[in-house]
C-alpha cells in the first residue's frame, strides 16, 4: 500500500494525457472527446482513493504518513536537480476532493455546453487544468510545483478566455494571467531564495529537504534587512504567490472578472484547482511560516510569527472586503465570485491563526458547497438561456426544483447554517481559532462581521433568483436575448436543466453534508488525520467554553444576516434594491466594487503609461537622436567613399578600358581575313627590310 | 658564259612577277600560280649561287632545287585540293570572297 507513493505521478498523468489525445481529435469528435476527459478524471480519482487510503494508517508515535519518492530529474554540473512526489494526508486529502469534484464539474460540463461548437477543445482545457493542479499536489519539490502552478494559471487563462470572441472575455483572461503575474514574481523570487540558502527545493528529503527542521533551524537563525528573519522573508515573498492566485486583496481583482469564461470553469476555478492552489501552497510551506521545528501535534493553535500574522490580517481584510461587495453585486456568478474571495479570506486566516487543519478544512468543504453553487448557478443560467442578472430572474423555486434544492444546501453551507451543513463546522474552526488567537481579536470581530455579510448576500440572492415574483422577470427578459436561436427553440420560459447537470448537483449537495460529520468537535476526524494522530482519536465531546461561546457567536451572525436580508427584501418591489434605496451612497460605493479597479486604473495604470511614456519619450528623442547621429556620420562617410569611387577610380579605369578598345579596334581593322592583304603587308615588310639592311649595310 | 647578276635579275624578275600575280589576281588558282613562279624564283637563286660559290663540284644546290620542287609539288597539290574545298563552300574561287577570317 506504501509503494503508492512511486505511482503517483499516474494521477496528474491521466488527466494530461487526456488533454494531449483531446488536442489531436477534430472538432465534431464531441464524444470521445468528453469520454476521454471524464474517464481519465474517474480513473484520477480511483488512483487518489488508493492513496488516500494508504495514508490512514499512521505507524504509531511517528505522526502523519509522509511517503515520498525522489529521484534525480538531470544533472547539472556536479549536483543534479531533483524532483519528487510527496504522499501526506495533506496530499490525499486535496487529490481526493479535486478528482471528485473535478469529475463532477466535467460531468455538469457536457450538459452546460452542448451547444458549444468547440465543444472538444473546451475539454481538453478542462483535463489541462486538472492535470496541472493535480501536478501541484503531488509535488515534493518548490519547483515543480512552481512549474505546475504556471501550467494552472496558463490552463485558466485559457479557460477564461475560452469565449474570446467577446472582448470582455479577452480582457477577463488577460487580467488573471498578469495579476496572477504579479505576485508569482515574488513567489519565484521566494523560491531562488529559499534555493541559494538550503541549496534544495526538495521539501521533505529524510532530513535533508527545506521544509524539515535543519533546513529551517538554519533559516530561522539568519537575518536579513531590518532584523527580519530569513525564513520570515522567504515566507512573505511565497504568500505573494498565494495572494496572487487564491485573489487576496490587493490582488483580488481577476477574480470576479474571471466570470466571463464559461460557468463550469468557474465552478472549476473557484472550487477546485486554481484558488485552492494559493491555499494549498500556504498550507504546504506552513512549517517555514510557522517556524516549525517540531511537529505541531494535536494543538489548533498555530505559532505566533510575523508571516502567519500577515497571513491572518491578509485573510481577515479580504474576507470583509469581499463580502461587502458581494452585497451590492447584481450578476449571480459575480455574487459567487466575491464569496469566493472571502472564503479565500477565511481560509487565509484559518492557516494563520489556527493551522493548516483548520484552513484546509474549510478549504476542502468550501470546494464542495462552492462547485455545488456555481453548477446551481449553471443551471439556473442554462435555464433562463444565459441571464446572469439576479434582477431578472424570480420566482425559479417552482420551475427548477431541483436546482433550487440543491443551491439552498449550498447557500445554507456557505452562509453557516448550524449543525449538518459542513460550512458551518469548518467556518466555526476557524472563528474560534480566531477568538484564541492572543495577538488580536479584531480579526475574530471581522470574521463575525464577515460571516453576517455572508449570509446576508446569500439570503439576497435566493430570494431574487428564487422567490421574488415572476412577473417582473418576464417583461425584463426578452428583450435581453431576442436575437438567440436557442432561446426561441425553447420558448422564454425557464426550464429546469438536463438530467446530466442536476445529478452532480445532488451528489455534491449530498457531499457537502456528509463531510460535516468529520470535523465535529464530537469526532474532529479531520483534525487528528491531518495531524497524523488518528489512533489516539476519542470520540466524544471534546469542545470546550470557548467552542461553545464560538458556535452561538457564529449561530447568531446567521440569524442576523439572514433575519435582517429576508425582511428588507421580502417587504419590498424589486424595482429598486431594498438595501440601495436605504443607503443609496454606499450601496453605490459597494456596487461599484468599492472601486479598487478604477483605483487601479487611477494609479497603477497610470504610473505604467507614465513610465512608458517616458520610456518612448527617451526612446525617440535621446536614443534616437544618438542613432541618427551615427547614420549621418557613416552617411557622410559613405558619400565621400562614393567620390572617390566614382571621380579617381572609375575615370581611371574606364580611361585604361577605353585605350585598350582602341587599340583593338585599330588591331582588328588589320584582321580583315582576306589572304592577299596578309601577302601585301608581308611584301612591305621584306622591302622595308631590305632597304634598311641596305641603308645600314652602307654605313 | 653569262655573269652572275644575269641570273639574279632574271630570278628578281620573276619574284617579282610571282608577287605582283600573287597579289592581283582575284583567281585562286592564279594565286597559286604567282606562288609558283616566286618558288621558281627562289629556285633559280640557288642553282646560281651553287654555281658560282666556291665548290660547285658538291652538288648541294641541285639537291636543294630538287628538294623544292618535290615539296612544291606537294604543295601544289594541297594548294588545289583548299581551293577545290573553298570553291565548293563559297561556289566561287575568287578570294576576295573568303574573308570570313577578318578579326
Amino acid at each position: 500500500m506504501k509503494g503508492i507513493v512511486n505511482q503517483l505521478w499516474l494521477i496528474p498523468a491521466l488527466p494530461l494525457l487526456a488533454a494531449g489525445l483531446i488536442a489531436l481529435m477534430k472538432r465534431p469528435q464531441r464524444k470521445p472527446a468528453a469520454a476521454l476527459a471524464i474517464g481519465s478524471m474517474a480513473l484520477a480519482f480511483l488512483v487518489s482513493c488508493v492513496a488516500f487510503v494508504a495514508t490512514l494508517q499512521p505507524e504509531t508515535g511517528k505522526g502523519a504518513v509522509q511517503l515520498t519518492h525522489n529521484f534525480v530529474w538531470f544533472d547539472l554540473g556536479g549536483s543534479a536537480l531533483r524532483l519528487g512526489w510527496l504522499l501526506d494526508p495533506l496530499t490525499a486529502g486535496m487529490l481526493v476532493m479535486v478528482t471528485f469534484v473535478g469529475s463532477l464539474i466535467f460531468i455538469f460540463s457536457t450538459g452546460y455546453m452542448a451547444d458549444d461548437e468547440n465543444f472538444t477543445r473546451f475539454f481538453g482545457f478542462l483535463a489541462l487544468f486538472a492535470a496541472a493542479m493535480l501536478g501541484l499536489l503531488i509535488a515534493n519539490n518548490l519547483l515543480f510545483l512552481f512549474m505546475c502552478w504556471e501550467l494552472v494559471g496558463l490552463a485558466s487563462y485559457l479557460l477564461i478566455g475560452f469565449w474570446f470572441h467577446k472582448p470582455s472575455a479577452a480582457a477577463a483572461a488577460k487580467k488573471a494571467f498578469i495579476t496572477t503575474r504579479i505576485g508569482d514574481l515574488g513567489f519565484f523570487l521566494g523560491i531562488v531564495w529559499l534555493y541559494h540558502e538550503t541549496g534544495t527545493l526538495l521539501f521533505y528529503d529524510n532530513g535533508a529537504g527545506c521544509l524539515e527542521q535543519g533546513a529551517i533551524a538554519k533559516l530561522v537563525a539568519q537575518t536579513t534587512v531590518g532584523g527580519m528573519a530569513v525564513s520570515t522573508a522567504i515566507s512573505l515573498l511565497l504568500f505573494c504567490g498565494a495572494v496572487g492566485k487564491s485573489g487576496q486583496v490587493p490582488l483580488h481583482v481577476w477574480l470576479p472578472d474571471a466570470m466571463e469564461g464559461p460557468t463550469p470553469v468557474s465552478a472549476l476555478i473557484h472550487a477546485a484547482t486554481m484558488v485552492a492552489a494559493g491555499v494549498f501552497l500556504v498550507a504546504r510551506v506552513f512549517p517555514l511560516m510557522g517556524n516549525l521545528t517540531a511537529d505541531l501535534g494535536a494543538d489548533t493553535h498555530a505559532p505566533h510569527t510575523m508571516a502567519l500574522t500577515v497571513v491572518t490580517w491578509v485573510g481577515a481584510i479580504t474576507a470583509v472586503f469581499a463580502a461587502l461587495i458581494a452585497v451590492a453585486q447584481n450578476d449571480i456568478k459575480r455574487i459567487l465570485a466575491y464569496s469566493t474571495v472571502s472564503q479565500l479570506g477565511y481560509m487565509m486566516l484559518g492557516l494563520g491563526v489556527g493551522g493548516p487543519a483548520v484552513g484546509m478544512f474549510h478549504l476542502l468543504a468550501h470546494a464542495f458547497f462552492k462547485a455545488l453553487l456555481f453548477l446551481g448557478a449553471g443551471s439556473v443560467i442554462h435555464g433562463c438561456h444565459h441571464e446572469q442578472d439576479i434582477r431578472h430572474m424570480g420566482g425559479l423555486r417552482k420551475l427548477m426544483p431541483l436546482t433550487f434544492a440543491t443551491y439552498a444546501v449550498g447557500m445554507m453551507a456557505l452562509a453557516g447554517f448550524p449543525l449538518v451543513f459542513s460550512g458551518f463546522w469548518s467556518k466555526d474552526e476557524v472563528l474560534h481559532a480566531a477568538m484564541i488567537w492572543s495577538p488580536s481579536k479584531l480579526p475574530f470581530l471581522l470574521a463575525l462581521f464577515g460571516a453576517v455579510l455572508t449570509s446576508f448576500y446569500m439570503t439576497r440572492q435566493m430570494w431574487y433568483v428564487f422567490f421574488a415574483p415572476r412577473a417582473e422577470a418576464e417583461h425584463a427578459e426578452p428583450a435581453a436575448h431576442h436575437d438567440d436561436p436557442h432561446a426561441q427553440g425553447h420558448g422564454h420560459e425557464p426550464h429546469e436543466s438536463p438530467r446530466v447537470m442536476t445529478m452532480p448537483l445532488a451528489i455534491l449537495a449530498v457531499a457537502t453534508v456528509l463531510l460535516s460529520l468529520f470535523a465535529t468537535p464530537v469526532w474532529p476526524w479531520f483534525h487528528a488525520y491531518l495531524g497524523g494522530h488518528l489512533d489516539h482519536l476519542h470520540v466524544g465531546w471534546s469542545a470546550d467554553s470557548a467552542a461553545l461561546l464560538t458556535m452561538l457567536f457564529s449561530v447568531v451572525a446567521v440569524a442576523v444576516g439572514v433575519g435582517v436580508s429576508w425582511r428588507l427584501y421580502s417587504r419590498s418591489s424589486t424595482a429598486t434594491d431594498a438595501l440601495g434605496s436605504r443607503i443609496p451612497k454606499l450601496f453605490m460605493a459597494l456596487e461599484g466594487r468599492l472601486h479598487v479597479d478604477e483605483f487601479y486604473a487611477a494609479t497603477v495604470f497610470r504610473l505604467n503609461a507614465a513610465v512608458a511614456t517616458l520610456s518612448d519619450w527617451f526612446d525617440r528623442f535621446v536614443w534616437g537622436s544618438v542613432v541618427e547621429l551615427t547614420a549621418l556620420i557613416a552617411k557622410g562617410l559613405a558619400f565621400v567613399s562614393r567620390s572617390v569611387d566614382e571621380q579617381g577610380i572609375n575615370f581611371g579605369f574606364d580611361a585604361g578600358c577605353q585605350t585598350t578598345r582602341g587599340a583593338g579596334w585599330l588591331a582588328s581593322k588589320l584582321q580583315n581575313g582576306q589572304t592577299q592583304c596578309y601577302l601585301r603587308i608581308l611584301g612591305t615588310g621584306v622591302v622595308v627590310l631590305i632597304v634598311a639592311l641596305a641603308w645600314m649595310g652602307k654605313n | 658564259m653569262t655573269p652572275l647578276h644575269g641570273y639574279l635579275f632574271v630570278s628578281a624578275l620573276l619574284f617579282a612577277v610571282g608577287l605582283a600575280g600573287a597579289l592581283t589576281r582575284r583567281n585562286a588558282i592564279l594565286v597559286l600560280v604567282g606562288v609558283e613562279l616566286m618558288l621558281n624564283a627562289a629556285n633559280l637563286n640557288f642553282l646560281a649561287f651553287w654555281r658560282y660559290g666556291p665548290n660547285p663540284e658538291a652538288l648541294t644546290g641541285v639537291m636543294f632545287v630538287l628538294f623544292a620542287i618535290a615539296v612544291a609539288a606537294a604543295e601544289a597539290a594541297v594548294g588545289l585540293a583548299l581551293v577545290i574545298a573553298i570553291y565548293r563552300h563559297y561556289r566561287s574561287s575568287n578570294v576576295d570572297e573568303a574573308a570570313t577570317m577578318k578579326g
